[in-house]
C-alpha cells in the first residue's frame, strides 16, 4: 500500500496532499464561475467588456506589461547615470560622488504608484459617473498629482543636496574614514550580518 | 545587454557564485509521468529564454517571505471585510449582490446594528487595506519574476496543476484590484456588473490563495528563518550580498551589483504603503485627515454648511423632480389595517430624535453627522405594526438599484435609527435625501434611503 502511495506520488510529482489541494482550488474556482455562468465571462457585443478578457489581462498585467515597462525605465536610467561617470570625467572627484540613482528612482516609483491606483481622476475617465455620483467634477486631480510629483522630486533633489553637503564635509574632515566609493550611500556600515 | 555569459541552455541550476553559503546539494531533479514529455519540453527551450539575466541581487526566498508573510497578514482581512460586507447587505432579502452565488458565501446571520461603526470599519479595512497593500502585491510579483520565465515550465503534472492555480493566484488579485481601484472611483469603464465580477473574482482568488498558503508556509517559514530581520536591517547597501543559490532560482546566478541594500528594499514597498495609506486614510476618518485623500473622491470639501457634507448619488442623477419633494409630499406608511398618509407638518409633530451617527459606503468612505427625525419605531407603530418582521422602505428614485431597501426587524427597532427630516440643525438638501431619509446605525451606505415615499412594515 504504501509503495503504492510512493509510486502515485513519484508519477504525479508530488506528494497527495498537494494534489488535494490543488484539485480542491481549480474545483472551487470552476464552481465560481459555473455559479456565475459562463456565458456572463463574455460581453457579445463589445468584447474588451469582458469578464473573461479583464481577468486574462490581469494575469499578464504585471509580469508581461507593467514589468517590462518599469524594468526597461530602470535599464534607461542606470544607463544614463552610468555613463558620465565612466567616461570623460564630467565629475571631478567621482569617489566622492553620491549616486544619483536611488534619488530618481524613489520619487518617480511613487509618482508612478499613484498615478497607477488614481489614474481615472487624474485623466478625468468616467466624468458622467463621477459626477453622478459625488455632484462634483473630477479637474483638480490632475494638478495635485502634478504637485505631489513636484514634491517627491523637491524632497528627493533635497535629500540628494544634503547628503552631498554632509559627505563632502565628511570627506574633508577626515580622510581617513573617506569610504570607497560603493558605499558611500551608507556612512556607517561597520556591521557586516553575513 | 550582456548576456549572462554562459552558454545558451547550459545554465547550471546551482551556481555557487558569491559564496559561503552554496553548501546544500543540490536537489535531484526527478520528472513526473510521463517523463517522456517533461524532458523534451526540458531540453528544448524556447530561443532566447537563456539570454534572460536576472539582474537584481535582492530577489531571493528571504524578501519574496517577507513579502509572503505581509500578504498573509492582510489580504485574510481584506477577504473576510469583503465577505461580511455582502452578508451586511442582505442577502436574506434578495438585495446582496450578485444575487445568486450558491456556496460561495459566509453563513448568512442578521447584520447587528452595533457598533454603529461596524460597517464603517468593515469597508474601511477592506478598501483601506486593499489599497495600501498594492505596493506589497507589485512587489511581491517583482520578486517572483523569474519563475514565470524557468524552463522547464513543469516537470510534471502536479506542477502543471499548481501553475494554473498560479494562474488563478496573480489573475485573481490583480482583477481585485483593478475593478475595485476603478470602483472606488466611479469608472465603470470595464463594462461589466462590479459587484458581480469583483465577487465571482475574489472566490477564485480565494481558492487560489488558500491553496497557495498550504503548499508555501512551510517554504516561507524555512525561509523567513534563513536571516534574521535585525541582521538585515544593520546591512548597509555595500554589504549586500544575495542569498544562497535556491532551488526555484529566484537567486539570480549572475547579478549586478546591488543599488540598494535590502533593508532599503523593505523601505521603498513599506514607504510606498505608508503613502496610499496616507492619501487613503481620511476618507474613512474624515474630520481633519480628509482632505489628505488628495487623490480620492470623498476627500474632497463642500463647503461649511450643515448640508455639505459627500454626497452618494446627486438629486439629479436620481432623476428626482424637486416639485414632487415640495408641499404635495407625502409619506405613505403601509402594513397596519389601513395605509397611513402623512404630510410634512404632522411629522414635524411628532416626537424627534436627534443622534450622532456615521454613514459608511460600500467604497470605504464615511461621514458622521448629527441627524434628527422620527423613530422608524414610532413609525411602525403609527403604521399600526409595532413589531415589525422587516420593512421595505421605498425611494421617490423611480429607478436605480437603490431605489428602495429591505429593513432587518433590529434595523427598524433600534432607538437610533430613524427617519431623518434635518441634518446638523437644518433640513435636508435634495442632495441628501429631502424631505426625508432613512438612517440607520450600520447600515451599509446605500441602504440608507433618500427622498423617502413609503415605508411599508411587513409581519416577517
Amino acid at each position: 500500500m504504501r509503495a503504492l502511495a510512493q509510486l502515485a506520488a513519484r508519477l504525479y510529482g508530488e506528494r497527495l496532499f498537494h494534489l488535494i489541494v490543488v484539485l480542491a482550488a481549480v474545483a472551487v474556482g470552476a464552481y465560481a464561475i459555473s455559479v456565475l455562468g459562463l456565458r456572463n465571462l463574455f460581453n457579445p457585443t463589445v468584447w474588451w467588456q469582458s469578464i473573461a478578457v479583464w481577468f486574462a489581462v490581469a494575469v499578464i498585467g504585471h509580469d508581461l506589461i507593467l514589468f517590462p515597462l518599469y524594468a526597461l525605465g530602470d535599464r534607461l536610467l542606470r544607463r544614463s547615470r552610468d555613463a558620465p561617470t565612466d567616461g570623460n570625467g564630467a565629475s571631478q572627484h567621482p569617489s566622492r560622488r553620491i549616486p544619483l540613482t536611488n534619488y530618481l528612482r524613489m520619487p518617480t516609483l511613487a509618482a508612478g504608484l499613484l498615478l497607477l491606483i488614481f489614474l481615472p481622476g487624474i485623466i478625468e475617465q468616467g466624468a458622467p459617473t463621477y459626477q453622478a455620483a459625488t455632484g462634483q467634477t473630477q479637474a483638480p486631480y490632475l494638478s495635485r498629482w502634478l504637485l505631489l510629483t513636484a514634491a517627491f522630486y523637491f524632497a528627493s533633489a533635497l535629500c540628494y543636496a544634503v547628503r552631498t553637503l554632509l559627505g563632502q564635509r565628511r570627506s574633508g574632515d577626515t580622510t581617513a574614514t573617506a569610504p570607497p566609493a560603493r558605499s558611500q550611500m551608507s556612512p556607517r556600515h561597520s556591521d557586516r550580518s553575513r | 545587454m550582456t548576456p549572462s555569459g554562459l552558454p545558451p541552455g547550459e545554465t547550471p541550476p546551482e551556481q555557487p557564485l558569491l559564496s559561503t553559503a552554496a553548501t546544500t546539494a543540490p536537489p535531484v531533479r526527478r520528472y513526473g509521468f510521463p517523463a517522456v514529455l517533461w524532458r523534451a519540453l526540458d531540453n528544448h527551450p524556447p530561443p532566447g529564454l537563456s539570454r534572460i539575466r536576472w539582474r537584481s541581487p535582492l530577489r531571493g526566498p528571504w524578501l519574496t517571505s517577507v513579502f509572503g508573510a505581509t500578504l498573509l497578514v492582510v489580504l485574510p482581512i481584506v477577504i473576510v471585510t469583503g465577505l461580511l460586507s455582502y452578508i451586511a447587505y442582505g442577502p436574506r432579502f434578495g438585495q446582496a449582490i450578485p444575487f445568486d452565488v450558491g456556496w460561495l458565501k459566509l453563513p448568512t446571520f442578521d447584520w447587528p446594528t452595533r457598533p454603529s461603526w461596524l460597517y464603517r470599519l468593515n469597508q474601511g479595512l477592506h478598501v483601506g487595506l486593499g489599497l495600501v497593500v498594492i505596493p506589497v502585491v507589485l512587489a511581491k510579483l517583482w520578486s517572483v519574476i523569474p519563475r514565470l520565465f524557468a524552463w522547464p515550465p513543469a516537470r510534471s503534472v502536479a506542477q502543471v496543476l499548481e501553475r494554473v492555480t498560479l494562474l488563478m493566484l496573480v489573475g485573481g488579485i490583480l482583477f481585485e484590484i483593478v475593478t475595485g481601484v476603478l470602483n472606488i472611483q466611479y469608472d465603470y469603464i470595464f463594462g461589466f456588473s462590479f459587484y458581480t465580477a469583483h465577487y465571482f473574482g475574489a472566490w477564485v482568488f480565494i481558492a487560489a490563495f488558500v491553496c497557495h498558503v498550504c503548499l508555501k508556509l512551510p517554504k516561507m517559514v524555512r525561509s523567513l528563518r534563513s536571516r534574521s530581520m535585525r541582521s538585515v536591517l544593520a546591512t548597509s547597501r555595500a554589504d549586500t550580498v544575495p542569498e544562497p543559490p535556491d532551488a526555484d532560482g529566484l537567486v539570480a546566478a549572475n547579478p549586478d551589483p546591488p543599488t540598494l541594500s535590502r533593508r532599503g528594499a523593505l523601505a521603498v514597498v513599506g514607504g510606498g504603503a505608508l503613502l496610499v495609506a496616507a492619501l487613503t486614510a481620511g476618507q474613512t476618518l474624515g474630520g481633519f485627515t480628509r482632505p489628505a485623500a488628495l487623490l480620492l473622491p470623498r476627500g474632497r470639501s463642500y463647503g461649511k454648511g450643515p448640508n455639505d457634507f459627500q454626497i452618494n448619488r446627486t438629486a439629479v442623477a436620481a432623476g428626482i423632480d424637486p416639485a414632487v419633494t415640495g408641499g404635495g409630499w407625502r409619506l405613505q406608511l403601509l402594513g397596519g389595517s389601513v395605509p397611513v398618509l402623512l404630510d410634512r407638518a404632522v411629522l414635524e409633530g411628532m416626537p424627534h430624535r436627534t443622534v450622532e451617527l456615521p454613514i459608511a459606503c460600500v467604497e470605504g468612505w464615511s461621514t458622521t453627522q448629527t441627524w434628527t427625525g422620527i423613530r422608524l419605531a414610532d413609525l411602525a407603530a403609527a403604521a399600526g405594526r409595532s413589531h415589525p418582521g422587516s420593512a421595505i422602505v421605498s425611494s421617490l428614485e423611480r429607478f436605480g438599484a437603490f431605489n428602495h431597501a429591505v429593513l432587518q426587524a433590529d434595523q427598524i427597532l433600534d432607538p437610533d435609527s430613524l427617519l431623518a427630516l434635518q441634518v446638523n440643525g437644518v433640513d435636508l438638501s435634495l442632495d441628501h435625501g429631502y424631505p426625508a431619509r432613512i438612517i440607520v446605525p450600520a447600515l451599509p451606505g446605500v441602504h440608507n434611503t433618500k427622498w423617502v415615499s413609503a415605508i411599508e412594515f411587513r409581519e416577517t
